[in-house]
């Protein structure tokens, strides 16, 4: 098993928000995460890279085995965990190229590997920049810095490419995005599937879920994980929406269409 | 007289100086302007820091130490190896004193020698010019370093001449048991058409700083830049642990003429730039591009006042800050505008990055638009390191540390990648982020 969520309670600035998510994902295994608004969906992708200020209350994550809640960010993604961020930071002054070879290089020490030089990191970053479509200018100018919401989304999965990670968490990487640079991103992301690598896939639309088909899909709802399925569970979200998976029963709330509850107190589903 | 004197206090100690000392073959007029610098000085006392353009760095810390003349017998100690800029030719001056010995090299169409040579070798070019750029008025230590007029550089860029290697003036400070000044005064004639780089590096030869005295460079930088002339002028300051450092740089600029300065300020405990350029036709640029970067308890002050005082003149300003420890930084800038200087175009920009809580920066950017057809801007901005660019870099593999050195060179690397002589950028790269250097290059 290469990740192991456990009865995992998470608050930010005060909140709980995860309010005990149990997962579990094996090598190779692509699982899509859905669930409306204010779910928890992109908290999870955060306390899995080790954000700041995301402060893990109970429960447990063990990644290959290892406790991953204590290492920090930097560790984690050396040992294989990228995230691709739903909004990419703008670095000004730091080129791509500069940032990336010098993140390539702190992973492959970690694991025992030498360094790559100039030569061979361009070489690495023209044969992965094809393969995102991206252009090779964005590559050379400042990390994301005047990028059009494609170009940041597509430079996120251009740094997975050459990281080469064993877990990548996507949050919402289809967010804004026109249908072309969907199909884009998402042939990026599907070459990059294999045996060896598990994806997290978390998304707002049934949408990406055609184009990047999951093994796994589960419905993330107050912090809890309401309901796991395969890949049809996707058109059954799609034509039912998540009410029903909440607390309160259906009838209520197809009274009031989009009124969602805030102060529900936690309670089994 | 204004100041009251104490018999241990620079005042005292300067007039001390100015009754014992004799410049060997001081010209007569040279020896006037000595004595009218001195008298000014008297007239003007020192600032307070009630003063305006003193509020924000007390001048007690100079003004209540007697430092006593450097005297030009007194060997500085200095290995040639230390001075940056490698192999190139330069002309070198230790404790305001010329030293050949550490000098070499020539400049191409450029004339360049030290000032009391070309106080004989060129009296009528100097005569012309010396103390009617940076005018003593209101300004004490220009006063002051006007009497105590010795020594320092001279540039003449002739008539069209264009100048490939970049002129580089080294000003050594070597402390001694007893604080002591130096007041070296510099004379650039960029003659119309003409076109060169200038670079004035100050550094000071205790590495440590351990066991000397406290120093005052006192210097005072006038630049002519003709009709037409091009004219590049960095300063690099990076002066020892104990070190006071003031500079007054005076630019004035003849009709379509471009000045662009790079103020590049590490060292010192208390280091202060003012940098006045005046627009004195019209069709002239100028752009004034800073640096500072502080740590521990130092404190720096650049002062500028850009002075649109024609038409049709371009001024372009982005000073920045990093400062961290316990550091202070000042930033005040002024663009004035006169009443017939209509088209002028100007943005002045000042943004500061603040890596601990303790560092503090006082930052005043002010406009005085005197015309009505101008387009003016200013902004000044303070923060910290962007938690989310940090998390972003870590989520990347790369380790605080370094990731905390790479978004601190970003925020300097638009005014790095503006320096153009590769040394003065390297050694810039090197101050900033050590092995972070590169960074450009990269790209």
């Amino acid at each position: 098993m290469l990740l192991e969520i456990r009865e995992l309670y998470a608050s930010v600035g005060g909140n709980e928000i995860l309010k005990g998510v149990d997962l579990k994902v094996d090598y190779g295994e692509v699982h899509a995460i859905m669930g409306p608004n204010g779910s928890g969906k992109s908290t999870l992708a955060h306390v899995l890279a080790g954000r700041p200020g995301y402060e893990v209350t109970r429960g447990e994550v063990l990644y290959k085995g290892m406790d991953l809640l204590a290492m920090n960010p930097e560790t984690r993604a050396r040992e294989g965990i990228f995230l691709a961020f739903q909004y990419p930071v703008e670095i000004p002054g730091v080129s791509n190229v500069y940032f990336l070879k010098n993140a390539l290089n702190a992973i492959r020490k970690h694991r025992g590997e030498p360094e790559l030089d100039a030569m061979d990191f361009l070489k690495l970053t023209r044969e992965k920049a094809k393969l995102v479509e991206i252009d090779e200018d964005l590559v050379k100018r400042p990390v994301n810095e005047g990028f059009s919401g494609g170009e940041k989304k597509r430079n996120e999965i251009f740094q997975m490419a050459v990281l080469d990670p064993t877990l990548a968490v996507l949050d919402e990487t289809d967010s804004g995005l026109d249908i072309d640079a969907l199909r884009t991103v998402a042939s990026g992301v599907n070459q990059l599937r294999n045996p060896k690598r598990s994806m997290i896939v978390v998304t707002h639309y049934q949408r990406l879920l055609n184009y990047i088909v999951p093994d796994f899909l589960h419905v993330l709802v107050e912090g809890r994980i309401a309901l796991s399925g395969g890949k049809e569970l996707a058109l059954e979200l799609e034509e039912k929406g998540y009410a029903w998976l909440e607390k309160e029963p259906p009838s209520a709330r197809s009274a009031v269409p989009g009124a969602r509850g805030t102060e529900r107190s936690p309670a089994e589903i | 007289m204004e100041a009251v004197a104490h018999p241990d206090d620079l005042f005292s100690a300067a007039m001390a100086d100015f009754e014992e000392t004799r410049f060997k073959g001081e010209r007569a007029w040279v020896g006037g302007m000595r004595r009218a610098g001195m008298t000014s000085f008297s007239k003007i006392g020192f600032p307070t820091a009630k003063d305006e353009a003193w509020r924000y760095t007390n001048p007690a810390s100079i003004v209540r130490t007697p430092f006593r003349l450097f005297q030009e017998s007194e060997p500085g100690r200095i290995e040639s190896g230390a001075i940056p800029g490698g192999e190139a030719p330069r002309l070198v001056f230790v404790n305001g004193w010329y030293a050949p010995g550490l000098s070499r090299g020539t400049f191409g169409p450029a004339v360049a020698f030290n000032l009391r040579q070309a106080m004989a070798a060129e009296e009528g070019a100097v005569q012309a010019s010396l103390g009617r750029i940076a005018v003593p008025l209101r300004h004490s230590f220009t006063a002051l370093n006007a009497a105590f007029l010795g020594d320092g550089a001279f540039v003449r860029i002739p008539r069209g001449a264009i100048v490939e290697e970049p002129i580089h003036l080294v000003f050594v400070t070597s402390p001694g048991a007893q604080p002591a000044a130096s007041h070296p005064r510099n004379l650039i004639l960029a003659e119309p058409e003409s076109q060169a780089k200038i670079i004035e590096t100050y550094i000071g030869a205790d590495a440590d700083g351990s066991s000397a005295g406290p120093t005052l460079t006192n210097a005072v930088t006038e630049i002519a830049c003709g009709e037409g002339a091009i004219l590049e002028h960095t300063k690099l300051q990076r002066e020892g642990s104990a070190a006071l450092h003031l500079h007054r740089i005076a630019a004035a600029q003849g009709r379509a003429s471009r000045f662009d300065s790079h103020n590049l300020c590490f060292g010192g405990r208390l280091a202060r730039t003012d940098i006045d350029v005046v627009f004195q036709a019209e069709g002239g640029e100028c752009s004034l591009n800073g640096l500072f970067v502080t740590h521990g308890s130092q404190h720096v002050d650049n002062h500028t006042l850009i002075d649109h005082a024609k038409p049709h003149c371009v001024s372009r300003e982005l000073y920045k800050g990093i400062l961290s420890g316990r550091s202070r930084g000042v930033f005040h800038g002024k663009v004035i505008v006169r009443p017939d200087a209509q088209k002028t175009d100007a943005i002045q920009t000042n943004k500061n990055l603040l890596l601990s809580r303790e560092a503090l920066v006082n930052s005043t950017p002010a406009l005085e638009i005197l015309a009505d057809d101008v387009k003016c801007k200013h902004g000044s901005t303070i923060g910290q390191l962007d938690a989310n660019a940090l998390f972003y870099l870590r989520a990347r593999g790369i380790g605080e540390e370094d990731a905390r050195a790479m978004l601190t060179y970003g925020f300097a690397a638009d005014l790095a990648s503006r320096i153009r002589v590769p040394w003065v950028r390297e050694e810039v790269e090197r101050l900033l982020g050590g092995r972070l250097a590169g960074a450009l290059e990269a790209a």
